[in-house]
């Protein structure tokens, strides 16, 4: 099926996917455990809340208290999913994300929802684009960013079996299915969606199916881009982005966070020390978002399908073809 | 110095704690060789907290030594009472409290903040056996103690959860979302001990940010207050020992205790929170803290 007719089939908000993830293994193990910051229904954990009472903690508006509670409940055995907004779980528990959880390596999972620019006009108090520059330097955490509904369920049940803290980054904007129902994840894995060998587009979270959407449009040019799927950003895939430098003429990444120090950063750090190739970054240039629906911030930033395909032929017209 | 180190494992080695007279003589002994232990290893790596080292002694060795239940021989037992040092600057005291309670070697201590040591300045969980938490940046612990005492109501497992802060570490406003957590969840298995030496880095705490009424700020937030000489050993004993004050309710010990204490020109001074002693200071310390028992 081809993105179009994916996105024909309709398209899905991850956190349904998440929270009946959460019921169904929450059934299965006893060990697995819920815990937010008053965001009960942004989570959509209600369902949880009823079915398991006993293991579902509210610690009302308190981030850095609920992150070390999470660290706290994984001392005791449990498996706590600690969830809230991106932009509230990070930022305002950096530091308990940093020392309770990666360096005192417990065995949380974070769960950053509504990431990226998802929140759109309740503006950049609410929107998410640093997380993923402040998480992937942190030893010892797993930095996953799920591109639709099937990859967000394969993170949790990966996460729930690794022993070690996770931060999933998730998002509620609807995305099509991409993956196919038998999908695993595996850390530090860059899947290839698509083969090609002019360009490669790498993309992660919402904005995988944009990326396959540019490759089709670029296809009809004649122009051959190769998609990969980032989603493990910490670990990172460095052998798919070296073979890419070698074997395409250039890399597009696409993300929906800001340009600096996030996927864009992980593989121009990549590239610069193994295999020098031209490149662009696409995301949010260094500024605060203007006022904006989710769909307009992507539009405005040029995180579409047409922006991409722009992008990957100026990359690629600034190239001399070898 | 050898002679002082094999009189004091001499001495540790023989007491037995068989009779309450030898088990008060036990703990004041350990006491005040977490003490003295604490300002040489201070004194050895050039750097460290010796005040706060001092003013939590009497807590430190009467939680490990007479009321929490672990296993020296398995650290991770899972049913093990929890103790999280929140005040993760008084490593040195907590490492030689650890060392008196069997959980790593005394020999270990030597090698405080020594290059690749496991003896952090501040304590690493993946490193120390007895650890519970890496801890270091103020706020941190109570947070974790309450996670830990939620995982014991969710298992219906009986541990119970101790942490001990500073009074000026209480300026970190986690500590405060944690205690309203704690109250609302019953966590009557949570005991959080409050080192009240009166005295932060810079300044004593009332000329710095002003806790004090602090009995009563705990109180407002559910919780039940028992204040104690925090260099009482009876008396901590038994309201360590003792439970939760009220079923229901998360349980605040303020330990009033002295900064520096046992070391007379320590005491009270500020400028001892992150002091080093030198040789003749520490030999003077050594004199106080153990010429009883020479």
């Amino acid at each position: 099926m081809s993105v179009e007719e994916t996105i024909e089939a309709g398209l899905h908000d991850c956190r349904d996917v998440f929270a009946s993830t959460l019921v169904e293994m929450a059934g299965a193990d006893e060990r697995i455990a819920a815990v937010v910051n008053d965001s009960v229904n942004s989570t959509k954990l209600k369902g949880f809340r009823n079915r398991f009472p006993h293991r579902f903690v509210n610690v009302g508006i308190a981030e850095q208290n609920m992150v070390g509670v999470g660290a706290g409940l994984a001392n005791g055995g449990m498996i706590p999913f600690v969830c809230g907004a991106s932009c509230f779980l990070t930022a305002r528990a950096m530091e308990q994300v940093k020392v309770d959880l990666g360096y005192a390596r417990n065995n949380v999972k974070l769960c950053g929802m509504s990431s990226g620019m998802a929140y759109g006009e309740l503006g950049p108090t609410h929107h998410s684009i640093e997380d993923l520059a402040w998480t992937r330097v942190i030893p010892n955490l797993t930095v996953i960013v799920p591109a639709d509904p099937i990859e967000t369920r394969a993170a949790m049940l990966w996460a729930r079996d690794h022993q070690g803290p996770v931060f999933l980054r998730l998002s509620r904007l609807p995305v099509p299915i991409l993956l196919d129902d038998k999908y695993v994840f595996r850390p530090g894995y860059a899947k290839v969606l698509r083969e090609g060998s002019d360009v490669t587009l790498v993309a992660n979270g919402v904005l995988v199916c944009r990326a396959l959407e540019a490759a089709g449009k670029l296809a009809e040019r004649g122009i051959s881009a190769r998609v990969l799927n980032a989603s493990s950003m910490a670990p990172f895939d460095r052998e798919a982005i070296v073979r890419a430098a070698r074997e395409t003429r250039g890399i597009v990444t696409v993300e929906e966070a800001s340009v600096y120090g996030g996927l864009g950063g992980a593989v121009a750090e990549i590239v610069a020390t193994e295999h020098p190739t031209r490149m662009k970054i696409l995301g949010v240039p260094g500024v605060f978002a203007p006022t904006g629906s989710a769909e307009f911030l992507l539009d405005h930033f040029g995180l579409t399908a047409n922006g991409i395909e722009t992008a990957a032929i100026e990359l690629l017209n600034g190239v001399a073809r070898v | 110095m050898a002679r002082w180190r094999a009189q004091i494992e001499q001495r540790d080695g023989v007491i037995r704690s068989d009779t309450e007279k030898n088990e008060k003589e036990r703990l004041r002994w350990a006491a005040a060789v977490v003490r003295m232990r604490s300002l040489e290893m201070v004194h050895h790596a050039k750097v460290g907290h010796p005040g706060g080292d001092l003013s939590s002694a009497d807590v430190l060795v009467t939680l490990y030594l007479a009321v929490m239940r672990f296993d020296a021989a398995n650290p991770q037992w899972t049913n093990r009472d929890r103790f999280i040092m929140s005040k993760g600057h008084c490593s040195a005291s907590l490492y030689a409290t650890l060392a008196q309670a069997g959980l790593i070697s005394a020999e270990l201590l030597d090698t405080f903040m020594d290059p690749l040591s496991m003896l952090n300045g501040h304590p690493d969980r993946n490193k120390v056996p007895g650890v519970e938490a890496n801890t270091g940046p103020l706020g941190h612990g109570l947070p974790i103690a309450v996670g830990c005492a939620l995982a014991a109501k969710m298992q219906g497992s009986l541990w119970r959860v101790f942490v001990l802060t500073g009074d000026g570490e209480l300026q970190e406003g986690s500590n405060w979302e944690a205690a309203m957590t704690a109250a609302t969840y019953r966590l009557d298995n949570l005991m959080l001990i409050v080192d009240r030496n009166r005295i932060q880095q810079g300044d004593f705490t009332e000329k710095t940010i002003r806790m004090d009424p602090l009995p009563e700020k705990w109180m407002a937030f559910g919780w039940s207050v028992v204040e104690v000489d925090g260099h009482d050993q009876d008396a901590l004993r038994q309201v360590l020992g003792g439970g939760p004050v009220e079923a229901g309710k998360p349980t605040c010990v303020i330990a009033n205790t002295v900064k520096g204490r046992g070391v007379s020109f320590m005491e009270n001074k500020p400028e001892w929170h992150h002091g080093v002693p030198t040789k003749a200071q520490l030999d003077a310390a050594r004199e106080e803290l153990l010429g009883a028992w020479r």
